[in-house]
């Protein structure tokens, strides 16, 4: 039931020129992106040999390409996860799943896996880049793996955070600016811990974009994957308890 | 079968304060048709909402075929097709995918769905226009692709929150055989406040107002016991005494151009009128029996009440 859900998702993103858009917009961007960083490795590289412990070619291209990426999704992954609950409120199509023998929790989910197939299908256009490497020179598999997981895991708690929002507003454009908000509080918040030293741990903590430095550089701590999960779990019941709430009101 | 497969006890809704419904009691058997009537904002689609579980009720249970909405909801769920009041079409997918998706939420195996698919499109007369975007399609198609969504699955209980709503004449007459043809062996809810629907379809009338049943009867009872009326016109006026007189005439009224309403008593016939007209050469033209039954009760249950309030 859930998988009938999340195909339909899939299939109405790709109906509309959106994800299409969406795609064909980040990929030409970290594009030129990654061979701008390529270039900037040729002309490191006579330097590099002299150093000891250097730096390979995925900390100098990868890492800081994924970095950017990351901030980029921040900003679009808001216009995927806007349309899927607000648009379905606005047009009143939420009573057909709700009158459809299914619980919330697999309506929620379903619209939840929608996002991650996505998600993968983006994700993984983007590491083709890396991958082309392969091509010319070893990069670190490990690593790349490692990046591959931060950011489906960063990216699905975007997504998990864009579906409440939705759940909440039946304009998609609120559902939109809303989650950009948060997404960005949560990237920011721990700017200030450099001068409040009480706090910094905390916020440090909740930073969604700390956790996902670390997986870029290819340390993989269990700690972090419980935040990732720890979000999506938690916004995931928020939206359950949002939509079964509504039909109390 | 004699249990009934919907069963409504004791229902009440609340909007914060406001009260949508309260206290609202009925059953429905099996082969049944019953017409949700009433003014706008009396509660006919919360009601609706409710049984289709949409809507929390406040209080009160609401069963479908003997599965408790709120504590089995899915099994309740699973013998009920629901047409809310705006169809909950998805514009940017074509018919046919809609129904495909729509009969895979309702769990129709694989290899039943071109069955279903094939009979619903045929029933509700979208043959034509399976390949066609709902978006594109006029309103009167994309509400017959809502009465379809809501039998794919060839539920005991169908709701339908006000299905001819936007459908042209000769639409409206294949749904009111659709509704028909499926209240044979099914349980249907119907809502509406075109009240010839009701005479033409349902089996049973409830009259809401003000979250309230104020009446509920079957529509042939309606048509008994009433006084009958006839709309007469008459060439050469014999008098409203001399109508009033004749047998079986409850009394008259005259109204414009020669013309009379002529109340019978229940149960008696035109006969004398007829005759006596022939006989003394009135020169009757017109004899037209006025089924006004349910409008009457609709604006009297209606109406006085609103009077009464004020």
């Amino acid at each position: 039931m859930i998988w009938v859900i999340a195909r339909r998702e899939v299939g109405a993103m790709f109906l509309s020129p959106m994800a299409w858009i969406i795609l064909a917009v980040i990929q030409t961007i970290l594009g030129y992106m990654f061979l701008t960083n390529l270039d900037n490795f040729f002309l490191l590289q006579p330097q590099l040999t002299q150093l000891a412990n250097t730096p390979g070619v995925t900390d100098i291209v990868i890492t800081p390409l994924m970095q950017v990426a990351a901030i980029i999704l921040l900003m679009v992954m808001p216009l995927m996860t806007m349309r899927s609950i607000a648009d379905e409120k606005r047009n009143r199509t939420l009573s057909l799943l709700i009158s459809a023998p299914l619980g919330m929790t697999e309506i929620v989910l379903g619209k939840f896996l929608g996002l991650v197939l996505f998600i993968v299908i983006l994700v993984s256009m983007l590491m083709l880049m890396p991958l082309s490497l392969y091509l010319g020179t070893s990069p670190d598999t490990g690593k790349l793996l490692s990046i591959y997981l931060g950011m489906l895991l960063l990216l699905a708690s975007f997504a998990a955070i864009g579906l409440y929002l939705s759940s909440l507003t039946e304009n998609q454009t609120i559902a939109a600016i809303s989650t950009f908000g948060v997404l960005l509080m949560l990237w920011i918040i721990d700017w200030i811990s450099s001068s409040v030293s009480n706090g910094q741990s905390i916020l440090t903590y909740l930073s969604i974009l700390k956790h996902h430095q670390a997986m870029l550089e290819g340390i993989f701590k269990s700690s972090d994957i419980a935040y990732y999960l720890l979000l999506i779990t938690g916004f995931l019941v928020l939206t359950i308890r949002q939509l079964d709430r509504e039909r109390l009101l | 079968m004699t249990e009934a497969l919907v069963q409504v006890e004791n229902l009440s809704r609340y909007y914060q304060n406001h009260c949508a419904i309260s206290n609202l009691s009925f059953s429905l058997k099996a082969g049944e048709v019953l017409g949700f009537l009433g003014p706008n904002g009396a509660g006919k689609s919360t009601t609706m909402q409710v049984i289709s579980g949409n809507l929390a009720p406040t209080e009160g249970e609401v069963s479908i075929a003997g599965h408790d909405i709120i504590e089995s909801p899915r099994a309740a769920k699973a013998h009920l097709g629901y047409l809310p009041e705006h169809p909950p079409v998805y514009r940017e997918s074509s018919v046919d995918e809609y129904l495909k998706f729509c009969a895979r939420l309702h769990r129709i195996p694989s290899p039943q769905r071109t069955g279903s698919l094939d009979r619903v499109k045929q029933q509700c007369g979208l043959t034509e226009v399976g390949e066609r975007l709902i978006g594109n399609l006029s309103k009167g198609y994309q509400q017959r692709v809502g009465i379809a969504q809501a039998i794919i699955h060839d539920p005991p209980v169908v709701i339908l929150d006000e299905p001819t709503v936007g459908l042209d004449p000769i639409q409206i007459r294949e749904i009111r055989e659709l509704i028909r043809s499926l209240g044979s062996e099914r349980s249907v809810i119907l809502s509406t406040h075109i009240l010839s629907e009701v005479q033409a379809t349902c089996d049973r009338v409830q009259i809401i107002r003000a979250g309230e049943l104020i009446y509920n009867a079957s529509t042939e009872s309606l048509n008994q016991g009433h006084e009958q009326s006839y709309a007469i016109a008459l060439r050469q006026s014999p008098g409203l005494e001399k109508l009033a007189s004749l047998a079986g005439v409850d009394h008259a009224e005259k109204l414009e151009g020669g013309r009379y309403r002529v109340f019978f008593a229940p149960d008696s016939t035109p006969d004398a009128l007829v005759a006596t007209a022939v006989e003394r050469d009135w020169g009757l033209y017109e004899l037209i029996p006025e089924q006004q039954s349910l409008e009457d009760l609709f604006i009297e249950l209606t109406h006085n009440e609103e009077a009464n309030a004020q």
